[in-house]
């Protein structure tokens, strides 16, 4: 599936993440900020390209600033976004 | 291992209580001149020789607004002095001009209870050429009268001061209450020095007395007394949190500990403020008026000595203006030194505590605590008074949240073992409470109640779940300090981490 337009969802506060989506062309990418990145962040990564692929979303750039969300948090927000940028989730 | 800066025949820890030790060092000052008053710094140094390798202390009660320290190195970093010890009882970012000094080899090593800001990070990431020794409030004034650590010239921040040398934190535009920390560098210093912005004729009551006083030199200003306010002085307004303190509260009702002349501490977290005022109202219902309430003090505790509710206040430090007023104003708010408050050779007053609410950055299943560094290792903070009320309370409480931000407090082991085990009785979290086994006493009276307790392996499987296991944070062999228990035995080491 293809996101039609640019689209966003989630917050910066504590406990939240802040996800941009813009359509790409050559796979799914992420460009991850965390607060705990050492601890966690192959965690957040593969959440949300699991969670990409089990929609069908291919060719995605994911712009992720997150504030040390919970993995159904980063899900939430993740599919939130895709239907705003006009993906059926 | 030796560990470049640091005395070669250290003990590791073995247990608590076991090297108390009887010898001491004898204060023997008595400085009866009536002329220290001197113009300035440039003046103090022309009379008194500084070389390579000195030990200088200082004091934190001026906190996040303190200028003293900053002042008098800048003065030892022009005279081109190197190699210096930096004894201090704790650092916060306002000392972010250590920084280059570190990096250039004036400051080579440090101590302290505390640490917080660039000085932490600037260690953390191995810029010290010798190392840091963090111990506790108690261990400080242990290491200075066990000839551990010899000062050689002690900066006094003192907020009003006589010219013969008497000093009191009380009064003065820059005043910060109880001079706790700052009473064993001027009676053991080879030389101390005050350095005040209220200079007066003659004071009544004081705090430090001036035969320990050896230069008094004015300057416009030590500080910033608003700076004392560093760090949490708010009641959490964060549901978990007050959910933690009511629960944290019910323990100490039912406890067994809670009756008429019982004794308290809490620091200045937002939940241990939210836990005194829950203990107010319980107080108030019961009709259960306590002894005396100790350690950093805080408006919330003067509110409840101005009610009626404790008979004392012991103070080693005043985190609040309110403190610094009310210590000036009552005499049952008494400032009291860290070897009375703490001191493992002293009779001090931890001992006599019954509840002492602490903070934790990780706890680990034998209850072990950190609170020196963050959870993924750099340096953030210290012991302060952590591991000494520990040990010396008969009910120990850690609360914490289970997990923040993604960030667990209980973890299989924690990255820093700061307070032992074995003198933390109880974890208070939001999803349980957790008591040590070690007290089967505990667990025998808070089992009648309605407390959700669990093993602290069941709460961290609640944990694990939710967030998942943190991966493991790596590093270097390279130890850049220790920390020391409040005995001197080193409990654990400080490593660089790998990049």
């Amino acid at each position: 599936m293809k996101l039609l337009r640019p689209s966003k969802a989630g917050t910066y506060e504590s406990n939240d993440i802040y996800l941009m989506l813009f359509p790409g062309s050559s796979g799914n990418k992420l460009e991850l900020e965390s607060v705990v990145y050492e601890t966690y962040g192959k965690q957040i990564k593969n959440v949300i390209f699991t969670t990409l692929e089990a929609i069908g979303v291919n060719n995605v750039l994911v712009k992720a600033i997150d504030k040390g969300a919970l993995d159904f948090t980063i899900k939430a927000r993740l599919k939130t976004a895709l239907k705003r940028g006009g993906i059926d989730v | 291992m030796e560990i470049l800066g640091y005395k070669k025949d250290y003990q590791l820890f073995n247990g608590v209580d076991l090297n108390k030790k009887t010898k001491f060092i004898t204060p023997q000052k008595n400085n009866q001149s009536k002329a220290k008053v001197k113009q300035n710094l440039n003046d103090l140094f022309s009379e008194i020789e500084l070389k390579d390798g000195m030990t200088l202390s200082f004091h934190h009660h001026l906190r996040n607004g303190d200028y003293v320290l900053n002042f008098v190195m800048q003065e030892i970093a022009r005279r081109k002095v190197k190699d210096i010890t930096i004894f201090a009882s704790s650092l916060f970012p306002i000392h972010a001009p250590l920084v280059p000094l570190i990096e250039n080899g004036v400051v080579t090593s440090i101590y302290a209870a505390f640490i917080s800001g660039p000085v932490a990070s600037a260690i953390s990431e191995g810029k010290l050429q010798k190392c840091v020794i963090m111990h506790t409030h108690g261990g400080r004034a242990r290491l200075v009268e066990s000839g551990d650590v010899t000062i050689d010239i002690a900066f006094i921040a003192s907020p009003t001061c006589d010219k013969l040398g008497n000093i009191t934190g009380t009064i003065g535009k820059s005043a910060c209450g109880s001079l706790g920390y700052a009473v064993t560098d001027a009676l053991y210093a080879k030389t101390t020095v005050a350095l005040t912005d209220n200079l007066v004729t003659n004071l009544d009551s004081y705090e430090i007395d001036k035969k320990y006083i050896d230069y008094i030199i004015s300057v416009d200003s030590i500080g910033d007394s608003k700076g004392i306010v560093s760090g949490t002085t708010q009641i959490t307004k964060n549901p978990l949190g007050l959910k933690i303190a009511r629960l944290t509260t019910e323990i100490i009702k039912h406890s067994g500990y809670f009756k008429n002349g019982f004794s308290f501490q809490t620091g200045a977290g937002g939940i241990s403020l939210a836990v005194s005022y829950y203990l107010k109202q319980l107080m108030l219902e019961e009709d259960i008026k306590g002894s005396f309430a100790s350690g950093g003090i805080t408006g919330y505790l003067v509110d409840m000595l101005e009610n009626d509710l404790f008979e004392k206040l012991y103070d080693v430090q005043c985190f609040d203006l309110e403190a610094v007023r009310s210590i000036h104003e009552n005499r049952n708010h008494l400032a009291i030194s860290a070897s009375k408050y703490a001191n493992i050779n002293d009779d001090c007053i931890v001992n006599d505590l019954d509840f002492v609410i602490l903070g934790a950055t990780e706890i680990d299943l034998d209850f072990n605590v950190n609170v020196t560094t963050t959870s993924t290792g750099e340096i953030m903070g210290g012991s302060g008074g952590h591991s000494d009320t520990a040990a010396g309370a008969n009910v120990t409480i850690v609360v914490s949240q289970l997990f923040n931000a993604r960030i667990p407090v209980i973890k299989d082991k924690v990255i820093c073992k700061t307070t032992p085990g074995e003198t933390i009785d109880i974890l208070v979290t939001e999803r349980g409470i957790a008591i040590n086994p070690l007290r089967k006493d505990l667990y025998e009276r808070l089992k009648e109640t309605n407390l959700p307790i669990k093993s602290i392996a069941e709460l961290k499987a609640i944990s694990d779940n939710l967030i998942g296991v943190p991966e493991e944070i790596k590093f270097a062999d390279k130890i850049i300090g220790v920390v020391e228990y409040r005995d001197g035995s080193v409990i654990d080491f400080l490593y660089k981490k790998s990049k």
